[in-house]
Formats: structure tokens, sequence, C-alpha cells
């Protein structure tokens, strides 16, 4: 087992402390947990595609299309409830419509070996606009029975249901990456395609599965948003993927791929509710949080790389030391 | 592919002469800044960035020209060169030294650039007033009519560079470099090419490059938005540089097949607003053309992987 000090999500785990003591020090309202619980519901849909994300980028791929799929479920949920289908029906075929979505793309990357940034920036597009084109620029209501999941709680506490869906959504999907054989095919997958193909991994089928994943994901987030804005237009989820994608990184899965928890994403969400929190208590525009949000993206990844170069050269002084001792 | 654009022209429908025009003023941003990121595809990478570095450049030039009214067309075109020249670098830093991945660099400047717009014009647009008529001119006057129609100079401008870009590309070794790299990272190591400064450079190209079409921007327009400058060209020129066959797994790509493509997206561009088809269809447009071009990229790359094997 590694050394706790040595896993990444112990920086995550750092840093989240350091948001929360800045937070903190900047505004008094911060350390109000009822407000902070209330404020995670913002990025539920965030968790849900940074959850997806994570097995893509693990594969060694990634997903630029979530939020666009997300927007195209929730306009296409939105539809069919006001075509007065009841709603269990609309949920499952929305959620059916998200994983086709999501298999689009795996398709085209598992099958066709095409690079997985350009085909999902192409679906980035195109979902997102079949989304423009089925509402035309207008938003649809919600029916009033389903609207506002983000305010209920679990009876007698502050937690919103949300996070409990989130974090039971969270343990499913690390159980499923840690401890079976698919999780073990998708790390495979991604610390080398060749040595996985060796090894026996059905590579195909797995980068396949991981956007369909990717799209289920983006489609839950999709009906949670429309039922917490209770309402649908085609723009809901824009930009999502990089709070998503930034989440997956900051939490020390590698951007190359083969390594990586749900622990670590799912901490580097808490910083980034806290982040976004205290920004918005402290008035910061809404150009700036963006900014902040990318040089974070840009800076996990630099540190990454700085701390795998040194590792990398400490293993070849430590090979390099070894070798005589061996030859004598 | 030639055929299409062809028959797209052909049609008698598109042959008003103002939609030709606006087709005339459209391409040169089109061509310049999809040279660019033909280059940077063509090394294995991609940015995202170029529309909100065209948007900042944009920004940056007006609030020079703002107070200086009277500035020559030249001389803004250099400065939204330079300005360009120092974005792209910075990606270029990132991606080549840094060994972050070209996406999400760019993805990150992406939102990064456009910020920086907000913030150095204060959310201001830079109105037609503050644009010097130089500048202006350069895209509502040309050197001569063809039957009617004006060829403005910003076109006579982008045939200049790209006719450049071709030359650099063809028949100079950096240039012979960006091709190198994109077919075979570690053999274009082995055979003396360094990767990571052609990496540099095509970032800095491609910013120095969208940088002109900032400046071209502002005087197709005659205004500058900082919400609204450039959003979305980066999909445009992706989809006419795939479209155009440049192999989005890097190595091929012509200047010929990018001019194709931007006379095709333009097309479509202008005539879905002939045709009455509202502004909501055209993302979908860009969307379904880079698949287009992806998927046959991938069904070249698959008949080409089963000829070998037979």
């Amino acid at each position: 087992m590694t050394k706790i000090w040595r896993r990444p999500e112990t920086t995550t785990a750092l840093l989240v402390l350091l948001t929360f003591i800045g937070g903190d020090i900047y505004s008094p309202k911060f350390p109000n947990v009822a407000y902070l619980l209330d404020n995670t519901t913002l990025s539920i849909e965030t968790g849900l595609a940074a959850l997806g994300m994570t097995f893509v980028i693990i594969s060694g791929e990634i997903d630029l299309s979530v939020g666009s799929t997300l927007g195209l479920t929730a306009c296409l949920f939105a539809k069919l409830l006001n075509g007065g289908i009841p709603w269990p029906i609309a949920g499952i075929a929305t959620v059916a419509t998200g994983c086709m979505l999501g298999w689009v793309n795996g398709v085209l990357v598992a099958r066709l070996k095409l690079p997985s940034f350009v085909v999902t920036l192409g679906t980035f597009a195109a979902y997102r606009g079949a989304a423009q084109a089925l509402m035309n620029a207008e938003s649809i209501r919600i029916p009033p029975s389903l609207a506002g999941v983000d305010v209920l709680h679990l009876p007698g506490t502050a937690i919103p249901d949300e996070l409990v869906f989130l974090i039971v959504m969270a343990i499913i999907c690390g159980v499923v990456l840690g401890r079976t054989v698919f999780g073990r095919w998708v790390y495979a997958t991604g610390s080398g395609i060749q040595s996985a193909i060796y090894a026996g991994v059905p590579v195909a089928r797995v980068k396949a599965l991981v956007f369909v994943l990717s799209g289920f994901m983006a489609s839950l987030g999709g009906m949670l948003m429309d039922s917490r804005l209770s309402m649908a237009e085609y723009s809901h989820g824009l930009g999502l993927e990089i709070d998503a994608i930034t989440a997956v990184v900051l939490g020390g899965t590698s951007i190359f791929g083969g390594e990586g928890t749900i622990v670590g994403t799912m901490l580097a969400l808490l910083m980034l509710v806290f982040l976004r929190s205290a920004m918005g208590i402290a008035n910061v525009s809404a150009e700036y949080q963006l900014a902040a949000i990318g040089s974070l993206l840009i800076l996990s990844i630099i540190a990454r790389n700085y701390v795998r170069r040194l590792s990398l050269s400490r293993e070849r002084r430590m090979l390099s030391q070894a070798k005589p001792a061996q030859e004598s | 592919m030639l055929v299409l654009v062809f028959s797209a022209v052909k049609d008698p429908s598109f042959l008003r002469e103002t939609n030709v025009q606006s087709i005339l003023q459209w391409v040169p941003l089109m061509v310049v800044m999809g040279l660019g990121q033909m280059m940077v595809i063509i090394t294995r990478g991609i940015d995202v960035s170029v529309g909100s570095l065209a948007g900042l450049t944009a920004i940056l030039v007006g609030l020079v020209t703002r107070s200086h009214t009277d500035m020559s067309a030249p001389v803004a075109l250099a400065l939204g060169a330079i300005t360009g020249l120092i974005l792209g670098s910075f990606n270029g830093l990132l991606i080549a030294f840094a060994e972050v991945p070209p996406i999400i660099a760019t993805l990150a400047t992406m939102i990064g650039y456009r910020g920086l717009a907000f913030i150095a014009s204060r959310a201001k647009q830079i109105d037609s007033n503050q644009i010097p008529q130089s500048l202006i001119d350069l895209s509502q006057r040309g050197p001569f009519r063809i039957g009617g129609l004006l060829c403005p100079w910003i076109l006579v401008l982008a045939i200049v560079i790209v006719g450049l870009g071709a030359f650099f590309l063809k028949s100079t070794r950096p240039g012979r470099d960006v091709f190198a790299v994109g077919s075979n990272p570690p053999a274009a190591l082995l055979r003396g090419v360094s990767v990571k400064r052609t990496q540099f450079m095509v970032f800095a190209l491609s910013g120095l490059l969208s940088g002109i079409v900032g400046v071209f921007y502002m005087s197709r327009y005659g205004f500058v938005n900082p919400g609204s400058a450039g959003v979305g060209l980066e999909l445009m020129v992706i989809a006419a540089a795939v479209i155009g066959g440049t192999n989005v797994a890097g190595g091929t790509g012509t200047v010929l097949g990018l001019i194709a493509g931007c006379l095709l997206l333009a097309t479509i561009n202008v005539s879905l607003a002939v045709l009455g088809i509202s502004e909501n269809y055209q993302q979908l447009v860009y969307g379904v053309t880079i698949l287009i071009g992806v998927v046959l990229d991938g069904f070249v790359k698959q008949n080409a992987a089963r000829l070998r094997a037979t």
C-alpha cells in the first residue's frame, strides 16, 4: 500500500482545507454549515458529470461533450413531460438517450480509433446545436410537482437529498472502479493500450462503455438541473465540461490516463464548491471566476507533471546506483 | 468536396450579389485563422482558444485606437499580429514546455482570454467611432471589382498570407518539420527535429494569425464586444480544416483543402441565412460538419490499415 502522504488525493484534501480556511478569513458567512450544504446543490450536476469523466480520463480519453449532452437531455426531458408523458417513462427515455449520445462518442473513438478530443468537440457542437434546434431559443417550464428537487432535505437535518444521491452514486462508481474487473480494465486501458490488448482486455468495449457511462451521468444531471431551475433551456450545462474536467484533474487523476480515484474527484469537487461559494460571497465577477477555474486546471496539471518528472528522475538515479552493485 | 462547394455556389439563389459579397468578406477571417489551426492539427494538437484570442486582440487593439483614431491600418495589423503572437506563445509554452495536453491548455486559455477581454475593456464595447476609418476601409474597400463585386483588401491580404503559409509548409525546413512531427513524433525526434520547438512554433503562429483575424474582425464589423467578438470561431475553423481534409490524427493537410472547407462553410453559413433557417441551426451544422470530416478520416484510415494487412 502506498504511503498516505504520497497519494495524490492527500494534496487535494489539503487544498480543500486551505480553501476552507481561506474562505473563512474572507467572509464571515463562510463557516455556516447549512449555507455550505445548500450551496452543494449547485454543483450536483457537475459532480455527476465529473464521476463519468473520471472513468473517461482514466481510460486515457476525454469527453468535452458532457455539458452539451446534459443540455440536450434536459431539453428532451422537459419536452416529453410537456407532451403529457408520465415522468417515469420520460425519465427512462431521457437516460436512454443520454446513454446513446455517449455511445456515439464511444463508437467513434473506439471503433474508428479517432482522437477523442476532436470527436467530442464535434459532438459538443452537434448536441448543443440539436438542443438549440429543438427548443428554438425558448425555455419550457417543468410541471410544478417535479420542480425544486434541490430544496428537499433529509428529514430533520440540513443535508440536501441531492447531495445524498451524489454520494451514493460516487460510492457505486468508486466500487465499480476500484473493486471490479471492469474497473481494472479501465485502468489497464489507460496505462498502456498495447499491453492491455496483450493482456486480453476488450479495449474497444471498455472505451465505448466509459463514454456511455459519461452520457448516462450527464442525462441524470440534465433532469436534476431541469428540476432545480424548474425549466429547461438549450443553454443548460454550458461550460460544465470545464468544471468537471477540473474536478477530475485536481483530484489527482492523471490527464494522460491510467491513474486516479473517485475519492480524489469528490474531494476536488468539494474544493470547487468552497471556492465558488467563497468567490460568490466575495462578489467576484463571473469572468474572474472562470479565469480562476481555468488557472486552477492548468496549475494542477503542471504541478503533477513536475512531481512526476521528479519521481522519474529519482527512480533513474536509484537504478543507476543499483546497477554497479549487481555487477560486482 | 469541391463539387459540393461548386454546386452550392452555382445554385441561382446564391448568386445574388450581396450574398457573394458577404461570403467574400467572411472567408478571409476563416482562412487566415484556419491556416494556423491546420498547422496545429497537423502536429496532432488542437487550439480551441483562437476565438477568444482574436476577441481579446481586437479589444486590446481597440483600446489603443480609442485614443489614436488616426492610426493607419498597417500599424493596427502589426499591433494585432504582435499581440496574437504573445498570446499564442503562452499557449505554446504551456503545451510544449509544461507538457499540458493541447486540448486542456487551450480550453483553459479560451476562458482565460475571454475573461481578460472583459477585464481589459471593463465590459464596455469598442464602438465604431473608436476604430480608425483606415481600418474600416480594409474590409469595405478594395483594389478592384469583378462584375460589380468588390474584392476587399482583407481578401487580398488573406490570399497573400495563405500563399505564404502554403510556401512555408511546402518548401521550408520548419514547415516540413510540422508534417514530420505530426506523422510520427518519435521518428521526427530521431531525425533531429525538435518536437517541442515545432509544437511551440505552431501554437505561436496560430496565435499570430488569430491576432490578425482579430483586427480583420474590427474592420469587418466596425465594433468589438468583449462578450461576443470571436465566439464560436474556433468551432468554425476546426470544422473547415477537418472537412477540408486535414487529418485529425495528424500528419496531413493541405492549404487548398482548407480553402475549399472555408468556402463550403461560408456558403452554408450565408445560405442558412438566405433560406431563412434561424441561427439556432448554425452550431448543429458546425458540429455535424466536424463529425462528417472526422468519420471520413476514420474510414480512410481503417481502409488503409486493411490494405496494409492484406
